[in-house]
């Protein structure tokens, strides 16, 4: 410091950087990433905000392995998936949710006509890990050990890898080539796949081949069957073997005239909906709840009513005599159980398809010690998807889930994940999940009106005749367009709203990719940024004062 | 619209254009404080209250004609509060050349700044006069009226905070109807300001037939940063009126001065519009109309409304005379579409 200044003297002027104003504050502003409700609500663990935050840039490739970092089988999802994302999204609240399924199926177009492959680096454990059964659950393991880092062995018992996604879902949901081509990606990684080859001896696996660690995802394939008194019935069938047939048999399979499926979930659907397609004259569901008990999705009822089908709901078959099915009339309780009411009719059919239900055959399983499996064939798991014998990991719809390939997909990573952990001698730590960004936390004065994209369906002649797919992709124009519609709830996507409106000045921007700061020296506190922040990515906590 | 405009509506964009910034825009189309080269005119450190309205509108101002004038600018400013906050002696927050001289004549002393750099051959340097609406409407009203007939090369823009909030918001003659101040106290029979005074800066500026008035709010910065750089391409008098919600004067919380501006706008008490040599030009569409009272209602200066007397009941009469004066807003400045529709679009 010079001399001291004598009085009134002026000053040069000074910055009032000088005053930190910071003081004044009494609630600090952070920056958080809230969980986006569509990532919560995700079975297979994917991160949507984060992939569609690339796709909106138009960078496909980067969305693309974004995804790919948890889900191998895009093309496969973006078609099957029944999108719990999308009845999460809170873009619903403010027109329609984004279609986040139409964009992750572009995306796996895009992949398809690039010949993107998943980027990935990881050190040879020198660990070998079999994998049984080649569904969504089993090809999802395979593929995330890889990215791991170990040698995996698939082996199916039967002749095509895909499990359910070939032999329950058909062709004009998901066609053949998609399914191939996703699943040869992952054998291309260096996977070994085994087709035609049922593994019997777990034990065996272990000690003599010196596997380090076994994940069983067989599915459930076994129809369950129901006893109907029948005097000379015609032909009985049930939806399981009628889909797999149509894969595996050289002819398609041979239905009636007049065909009637028992049972109202999606199989039951899909496989009226494929008699149809095979020139059945009548096609019929027979269902002993209403509409709003199916557990079908609705959209799958209401496409299967298009092509012509016809659903007689709150109906049980109670008689057969050759052509002439009797049905009782069923009312639904308080409870919301069916029961019957007393009132008979008749329905003139030649075969009838049970879509009942499946069960597990994990028989193989129960000579393992340690196992525990239950009466239906399913079989116990621990948090880690560990079953009783250490090494041994099961997935899919062999253990209690929802039994959808997003669920199996999601079972085949997290199995993966403990696997990993196990072998190397840890535990894979369960990460708290951060607070889920709700709607109240968006100002959706931001967002400019724009409701979802409609994609088109095939016309219904085509559709009660061949199995071409019925959904249609989007060009890039309108997946681009639908990226664009995602609110990014609770992640910041660089709107610079709060370096803008700080009237302080308290805001750093960093620069493309980096979000910002805060100058706490200079930020008063006053809360204009998270208030108008659009998605909901700060919060205002309060000062130790 | 021109070229060189900050403004772009990009349909479908995520959050479209209503946001500062827009990493799906073009760099080019970005507004200036979406910048991070922008001037920042007033720096931090500055003693505004929290939330404050005025310095967030004189930094969005400023920023735009520095970025618009490549930095050869100078600011006379009125006293009030905008004068007051940024400069303690011996300390500043500003960072262009700037001028402060009396409270009544930042538009004399802007004439005389422009009128020496046009005696100096600086054509290259525009000259910019500020004030509250104090300082606009009451005291300097004299010397801006001057400015204008004179048509001098000065752009004059008033932030209105509606009363003089620096000495303890004492009543304006741009104090609204019914708002309550420390001179028109929330008593008797008719508490607040009275209905039916007052002026209207931007229309008597208008009535001056300058090249160029506006109207902006701090709650739509892209239309704010384009008026600026209209106003610039213009020689001559110019006007622009910006709201700047007052977080202490309002009574408002310090979070809500945008939402609180944003109202007005939407309730059609404060229309955005442009008028070029005494005729409108152009007037922004109301996107999601609400009622006055959605506007009147997060303001304390205004509870008396919502709880006359002893009963508390909602003072209806004289909400809906706000609200006629809102309808004729909205007629007057052609506010909404025909069809109804209220997307912002020019």
């Amino acid at each position: 410091m010079s001399k001291p200044l004598p009085f009134a003297i002026t000053l040069d002027p000074g910055t009032s950087l000088a005053n930190q104003t910071g003081s004044w504050r009494t609630e600090r502003p952070v920056y958080l990433d809230r969980l986006p409700p569509c990532n919560n609500a995700c079975p297979a663990g994917e991160n949507i905000q984060q992939w569609l935050f690339h796709a909106e840039e138009g960078d496909y490739h980067a969305a693309w392995q974004k995804l790919m970092e948890d889900n191998p089988l895009p093309g496969v999802m973006g078609r099957v998936c029944y999108h719990p994302c999308e009845d999460a999204c809170n873009r619903a609240e403010l027109d329609e949710a984004v279609g986040i399924h139409v964009v992750e199926r572009f995306l796996g177009r895009q992949a398809w006509e690039h010949g993107w492959k998943p980027e990935f680096h990881a050190d040879p454990s020198g660990r070998r890990v079999l994998v049984v059964g080649a569904g969504p659950s089993g090809l999802a393991a395979a593929y995330h050990l890889t990215r791991l880092g170990h040698a995996v062995t698939i082996r199916e018992a039967g002749p095509m890898a895909g499990g359910m996604m070939r032999f329950g879902i058909p062709k004009y949901r998901l066609p053949r080539d998609v399914l191939d081509y996703e699943i040869q990606r992952i054998v291309d990684m260096g996977v070994d796949l085994q087709l035609n080859t049922k593994v019997e001896d777990i034990e065996a696996a272990f000690t003599e081949e010196g596997f380090h660690a076994v994940f069983t995802a067989v599915g459930a394939h076994l129809a369950k069957r129901t006893e109907i008194p029948a005097h000379a019935a015609g032909r009985i069938l049930d939806a399981a073997s009628v889909l797999r047939d149509m894969e595996t048999g050289d002819e398609p399979p041979q239905l009636g005239r007049r065909v009637i499926v028992y049972g109202g979930g999606n199989t039951a659907m899909d496989v009226a909906r494929t008699a149809k397609r095979l020139g059945v004259d009548e096609t019929m569901i027979v269902y002993r709840r209403s509409r709003k008990e199916m557990p079908a999705h609705d959209f799958e009822a209401t496409e299967a009513e298009e092509e012509g089908v016809l659903i007689h709901w709150l109906r049980t078959i109670k008689q057969i005599d050759e052509t002439t099915f009797t049905v009782e009339k069923m009312k639904i309780d308080d409870s919301g159980r069916p029961q019957p009411t007393g009132e008979f009719e008749t329905i003139e059919a030649d075969t009838l398809i049970l879509a009942l239900g499946q069960d597990s055959d994990t028989e193989f399983l129960q000579r393992v010690d340690g196992v525990e499996v239950a009466r239906d064939g399913v079989v116990s798991v621990n948090e880690q998807m560990m079953t009783g014998r250490d090494g041994l990991f099961a997935g899919g719809d062999m253990v209690p889930s929802e039994r959808t390939v997003t669920v199996a997909v999601g079972h085949g990573k997290k199995a993966a994940r403990h696997i990993d952990a196990w072998l190397r001698g840890k535990t894979c730590e369960t990460l708290e999940n951060p607070e889920i960004a709700t709607f109240d936390n968006l100002n959706t004065w931001y967002y400019d009106d724009a409701p979802q994209t409609v994609q088109s369906a095939l016309d219904v002649v085509r559709r009660q005749t061949g199995f071409d797919e019925v959904l249609q992709g989007l060009t890039e124009d309108n997946a681009l367009f639908e990226a664009r519609r995602c609110l990014s709830c609770g992640n910041c996507f660089e709107c610079d709203n709060c370096y803008g409106i700080c009237p302080d000045n308290a805001v750093k921007k960093l620069g493309p990719g980096n979000r910002f700061e805060f100058k706490y020296d200079y930020c008063k506190g006053c809360g204009m940024c998270a208030e108008e922040c659009p998605c909901g990515a700060i919060k205002m906590v309060p000062e130790d004062i | 619209m021109t070229d060189t405009t900050p403004q772009q509506r990009v349909k479908f964009y995520q959050t479209g254009t209503h946001t500062i910034g827009n990493r799906l825009l073009d760099e080019t189309k970005r507004t200036v404080q979406a910048s991070m080269e922008r001037a920042n005119a007033i720096t931090s450190g500055h003693r505004a209250c929290q939330g404050c309205g005025e310095a967030l509108g004189a930094r969005y101002a400023l920023d735009s004609a520095m970025r618009v004038t490549d930095g050869q600018l100078v600011a006379v400013n009125a006293t009030g509060c905008l004068e007051v906050f940024t400069t303690p002696y011996p300390e500043t927050s500003w960072q262009i050349p700037w001028l402060h001289s009396l409270f009544g004549n930042a538009p004399a002393v802007a004439t005389g700044v422009a009128a020496a750099l046009r005696v100096k051959g600086r054509d290259d340097v525009r000259v910019i006069a500020q004030g509250g609406d104090g300082g606009t409407t009451d005291i300097g009203f004299g010397c801006l009226s001057g400015m204008f007939e004179r048509n001098d090369d000065v752009l004059y823009i008033c932030y209105d905070n509606e009363a003089y909030m620096n000495t303890g918001v004492q009543r304006s003659s741009a104090t609204p109807p019914a708002a309550r101040t420390a001179t028109t106290p929330a008593l008797g029979d008719a508490p607040g300001n009275v209905f039916g005074t007052g002026k209207n800066l931007p229309l008597i500026a208008m009535a001056h037939n300058i090249p160029y008035v506006a109207t902006a709010s701090v709650a739509d910065l892209h239309d704010l940063e384009d008026k600026v750089v209209k106003a610039m391409s213009f020689k001559g008098a110019r006007y622009i009126h910006i709201m700047v919600p007052c977080p202490l004067g309002w009574g408002s919380a310090s979070n809500a001065t945008i939402n609180v501006a944003r109202l007005a706008i939407e309730s059609g008490l404060f229309p955005l519009f442009e008028a070029e040599h005494g005729e409108v030009t152009t007037s922004n569409k109301i996107r999601r109309q609400v009622p006055v009272s959605d506007y009147l209602r997060p303001q304390r200066r205004f509870a008396h409304l919502f709880k006359k007397g002893p009963d508390g009941e909602i003072d209806t009469d004289r909400i809906e005379k706000i609200q006629r004066m809102a309808d004729a807003n909205i007629r007057r400045f052609n506010l909404i579409t025909d069809d109804g529709e209220g997307e912002t679009a020019k």
